[in-house]
């Protein structure tokens, strides 16, 4: 009885979930592929459990000792068939859940490039306390908590952090993957459809963490064509000075654009910290947190 | 040059109303309780039977009070996280600003793990383990007291965290960078890792403590196979605990060295790799968790055994699956950072290993199931908390089996889910198996059931509530909310946020039946009263003593003959059980003495802890040398044994006779 209440909490979860731009609503095809693993693993998984809650509860009322029907078997506590049922039956389930854990791993691994005839678009993600800077090294601009995308074309991140280790997501695209400092992950995603999709931090960053959100926007191919072009009109330009007031801990930034970003800077950032040697000019701007 | 290092006035937070209220009201329940114990003369008793005991069993019920007293505070911090997520949506930031939020949630992991669930397991590891083993004490009584004592220094640091400086700001793992000095300058870091650092050396003496006792010392003829499975499963987490808690140790030093001595373990510059922390904390947190939920399969296998009248069902299998889930928890930490980037390999091998730990603890349920076919079910409270486990558990296992999937982790890692999914084996596992135990073990213990009735209106209250406060957070985090949110800007999500503080309300009321089932049942203590030693019928060595037992335990070792040795020994009583009794050669026993040890250690423990903490060199120092002064005193002691006469034992046995004599 619980157990029908509970799957259809999960169902009407799932539902409820999809309707409202999580990660059951996906728009590209690396969420969709990782919907359709959740949802196949979750009901390989509730053929096993689903009856395995009804027989707990059946069997516990059953053999309940006021029922004089049920038969008393004092002596019951080995049988070799049951035994090679109960090894069996979650052993095949993990096989097949295995399976599909073996090779989704490496179809949607986050470094992996998304197959397609469209050029890729290259976007330098770096997480700051507390926002996030977006730089696309190709176009040579740069836009703070505002990502904007080309529709059907893959976009491939280069990722870092200025200082703590913040997680980027965006729920209805594709998985996350952490930012770290004096390091670079890497991840590809791609979006189907035109539309505002909200990312966020998915890692705990210290007190300005929860303004810690952005938006996606998805426009069509020319739309991001004249959206590069007005960037370039507007703001000011991103070089090693003002990045490093831009790293500055500041809280809920509103959305804002650099119409230039100097050569090299991802490069830079990433570089100041991994080298202990090297005597950079990229003061790490997160050290002021210390100064409190 | 400041004596007091960098402690001022200033480090008490007096604008702070809800702290302040808070302390107030604790302190003066301190004052009226230490008023009340001293004004009835009780200090002299509490000090040479329990605070200087090194009896197993007083440790065990000291460990267990300890563990409910902080669920109330993990609990009243579980209450705030709900109200302040249930409001702060949209524009308002509800009550808590992140400074004082980023430390409840830090605070709430950090407490309940180590100081609700460790202390609830290790505490019903100590009173029951010698008692089924039959015999009459772990290896060593007086390290137990210091593994005491050292959580309760823990315990006590933690706590004045909150009204001294704060705690971290970090949540519950800590991660550097963030918790390096240069991104949390403050003294809540610091507060984190003494008062783990000196817990977790509590526990680890633990640990080899049981280890020891449990290969070394069991009763004459108890071999592995005729072991109870709770001893097993006691046998393989504090194996655990001597593998891993090294490495939590280890793993804090280096960040204490970074932030004490300007190290570079773990820093963004320098060299310093914040991943290698991140690994070596889940090397230790993974286990961990089994460590938590094995000694609570145990209770579950020896309430739906002894409940169903029948022997557990498949005893070597439970076995074979306790010890695989004890080596096999060693091999997937990786899965807690799927995120992390690492290669489509090393994701895939590690997703795998971490399903393959769902084959025994599937067999475990199915072996349950088995254990409750054909028998004849009592429905007594430990065994609503096992049913209520098992229909609940197999969702929060499916759950993390989802969450092994890396591509499924990419998108659900770090959000509610993730929330909802441990919950949903931690409270179903380690809570309702440590209650489950508290009320099968209560009579024991005391020499009285519990309530019946309060019992199971505590049992509805958490179960309703947990399903209530935690489903609700599957789905917002497939809405995509991350977790440690102060405040949120998506507001769908509140409507599910006000369902599970409504849950959050249905457990509080749990426990509210809780504290009324416990008073209750002391004030009828006498119609409540077991003079048998066995109320539930039990199969185990610990029913075939008195309740609650003596010093001795037993006043002659039993020799087991075979598993389930008292329902064997039961089954084939002689009818001339007075005969036995009287036939019995009683012999001297040799009892460890009481010794204050364990306390004074841990006092200078916390003066320890306090004075690195802030600084204080000098008092730092003081402490160390106390702590070796005192090891010095207890290492040249005269004599730490006392002989009980075998009159006394044999008087003992007179007046509480037992259904059986072994």
């Amino acid at each position: 009885m619980r157990s029908v209440v509970l799957a259809i909490l999960f169902i009407t979860a799932a539902t409820l979930g999809g309707c409202s731009g999580g990660v059951l609503d996906p728009k590209g095809p690396i969420a969709a592929a990782e919907r359709l693993i959740m949802l196949n693993s979750t009901g390989i998984m509730l053929a096993i459990v689903i009856p395995t809650i009804l027989a707990t509860l059946g069997v516990a009322w059953w053999f309940r000792s006021s029922n004089k029907r049920a038969r008393y078997l004092p002596d019951f506590e080995y049988s070799g068939r049951v035994e090679l049922l109960v090894w069996s039956i979650p052993a095949m389930t993990v096989l097949l859940v295995g399976g599909v854990t073996w090779l989704s791993s490496y179809d949607l691994d986050p470094p992996k490039p998304i197959a397609s005839a469209v050029k890729p678009v290259r976007v330098q993600v770096v997480a700051l306390d507390w926002k996030w800077l977006f730089i696309y090294p190709d176009e040579a601009v740069a836009s703070v908590n505002h990502l904007t995308i080309p529709v059907g074309t893959p976009i491939s991140f280069e990722l870092t952090s200025s200082g703590v280790m913040n997680s980027f997501f965006v729920p209805q695209l594709g998985g996350q993957i952490y930012t770290m400092a004096g390091m670079v992950t890497r991840l590809h995603l791609l979006a189907d459809e035109t539309g505002t999709y909200r990312g966020m931090s998915s890692n705990y960053s210290g007190a300005g963490f929860s303004d810690m959100h952005f938006k996606v926007d998805a426009v069509p191919a020319e739309g991001f064509a004249q959206w590069v072009a007005a960037t370039r009109t507007t703001g000011p330009v991103l070089d090693a000075q003002t990045y490093s007031d831009l790293a500055k801990p500041s809280k809920a930034v509103t959305p804002f654009s650099y119409r230039a970003v100097a050569p090299d800077l991802f490069k830079g950032i990433v570089s100041s910290l991994s080298t202990p040697d090297h005597a950079s000019h990229f003061v790490s701007p997160t050290l002021q947190r210390a100064e409190k | 040059m400041n004596l007091l290092g960098k402690l001022t006035w200033d480090a008490v937070p007096y604008h702070e109303p809800i702290i302040m209220v808070t302390a107030a009201v604790v302190g003066l329940v301190i004052v009226s309780i230490l008023g009340w114990v001293t004004l009835k003369g009780y200090v002299p008793y509490l000090w040479k039977e329990w605070l200087t005991s090194v009896d197993h069993k007083r440790i065990g019920v000291m460990y267990i009070v300890l563990a409910l007293i902080m669920l109330l505070r993990g609990f009243s911090d579980a209450i705030m996280m709900r109200s302040q997520q249930a409001i702060a949506a949209g524009d308002a930031q509800g009550y808590l600003p992140p400074e004082h939020y980023d430390q409840i949630f830090s605070a709430h992991g950090t407490i309940m793990i180590f100081f609700v669930a460790m202390p609830l397991v290790i505490g019903l590891m100590n009173f029951v383990v010698p008692l089924q083993l039959g015999i009459r004490d772990v290896a060593f009584p007086t390290l137990n007291s210091v593994s005491l004592w050292l959580t309760a220094s823990g315990i006590l640091l933690i706590n004045v965290s909150l009204v001294v400086g704060e705690f971290a700001k970090t949540g519950w793992m800590a991660y550097p960078p963030l918790s390096e000095l240069q991104f949390s300058p403050g003294v809540g870091v610091d507060y984190y890792l003494w008062s783990l650092q000196i817990s977790g050396v509590g526990t680890l003496l633990t640990g080899i403590n049981f280890v020891t006792t449990i290969l070394k010392t069991r009763a004459p003829g108890m071999g592995y196979m005729r072991m109870p499975v709770f001893s097993w499963t006691a046998l393989a987490a504090n194996l655990m605990i001597v593998a891993v808690f090294p490495i939590l140790t280890a793993t804090l030093a280096m960040l204490l060295l970074d932030r004490y001595l300007g190290f570079h373990f773990f820093s963004v510059d320098a060299g310093g790799n914040p991943m290698m922390y991140v690994n070596l904390f889940w090397m230790w947190g993974h286990p961990e968790v089994y460590i938590l939920v094995l000694p609570a399969f145990g209770v579950f296998s020896e309430v739906s055994a002894t409940f169903s009248g029948k022997p557990l069902f498949g005893y070597r299998s439970m076995v074979a699956a306790t010890m695989a889930i004890c080596v096999l928890s060693l091999m997937v930490w990786l899965h807690h950072f799927f995120t992390m980037g690492a290669s489509a390999s090393v994701n895939a091998v590690f997703g795998i290993a971490s399903m393959i730990i769902a084959v025994p603890t599937g067999v475990k349920i199915f072996n349950w199931l088995f254990t409750m076919y054909g028998g004849r079910i009592r429905f007594a409270v430990p065994v609503l908390w096992t049913i209520g486990f098992m229909v609940t558990f197999v969702l929060g296992g499916l759950t993390g089996v989802l969450l092994a999937l890396p591509p499924v982790d990419w998108q659900v890692h770090n959000s509610m889910f993730l929330i909802a999914h441990f919950h949903h084996v931690i409270i179903p596992g380690v809570v309702f198996g440590a209650f489950a135990g508290y009320v099968y073990w209560f009579p024991k213990a005391f020499g009285f059931k519990l309530d019946e009735g309060w019992g199971r209106r505590a049992f509805w209250c958490w179960f309703i509530g947990f399903h209530l406060a935690f489903m609700p957070l599957y789905v917002v985090g497939l809405m995509g909310m991350t977790r440690r949110l102060q405040h949120y800007d998506v507001l769908s999500w509140q409507p599910w946020l006000l369902i599970a503080m409504a849950g959050a309300v249905v457990i509080l009321a749990g426990i509210v039946c809780q504290i009324v089932q416990l008073v209750v049942s002391i004030r009828a203590h006498e119609e409540l009263r077991d003079v048998t030693g066995d109320p539930w019928n039990g199969r185990t060595l610990e029913w075939s003593t008195a309740s609650p037992p003596p010093p001795w335990n037993f006043a002659v070792l039993p020799h087991v003959a075979a598993r389930d040795a008292y329902w064997v020994a039961k089954k084939l009583a002689p009818a001339k059980q007075g005969e036995q009794l009287q036939a019995r050669k009683y012999e001297p026993v040799e009892m460890p003495k009481n010794t204050p040890t364990g306390f004074v250690t841990a006092f200078f423990a916390v003066v320890t802890g306090f004075a690195f903490i802030w600084h204080i060199w000098w008092m730092a120092a003081f402490g160390v040398f106390g702590a070796f002064v005192t090891l010095l005193v207890f290492a040249f002691r005269d004599a730490d044994e006392f002989a009980i006469p075998a009159e006394t034992l044999a008087q003992f046995d007179r007046a509480h006779q037992t259904e059986v004599v072994l």
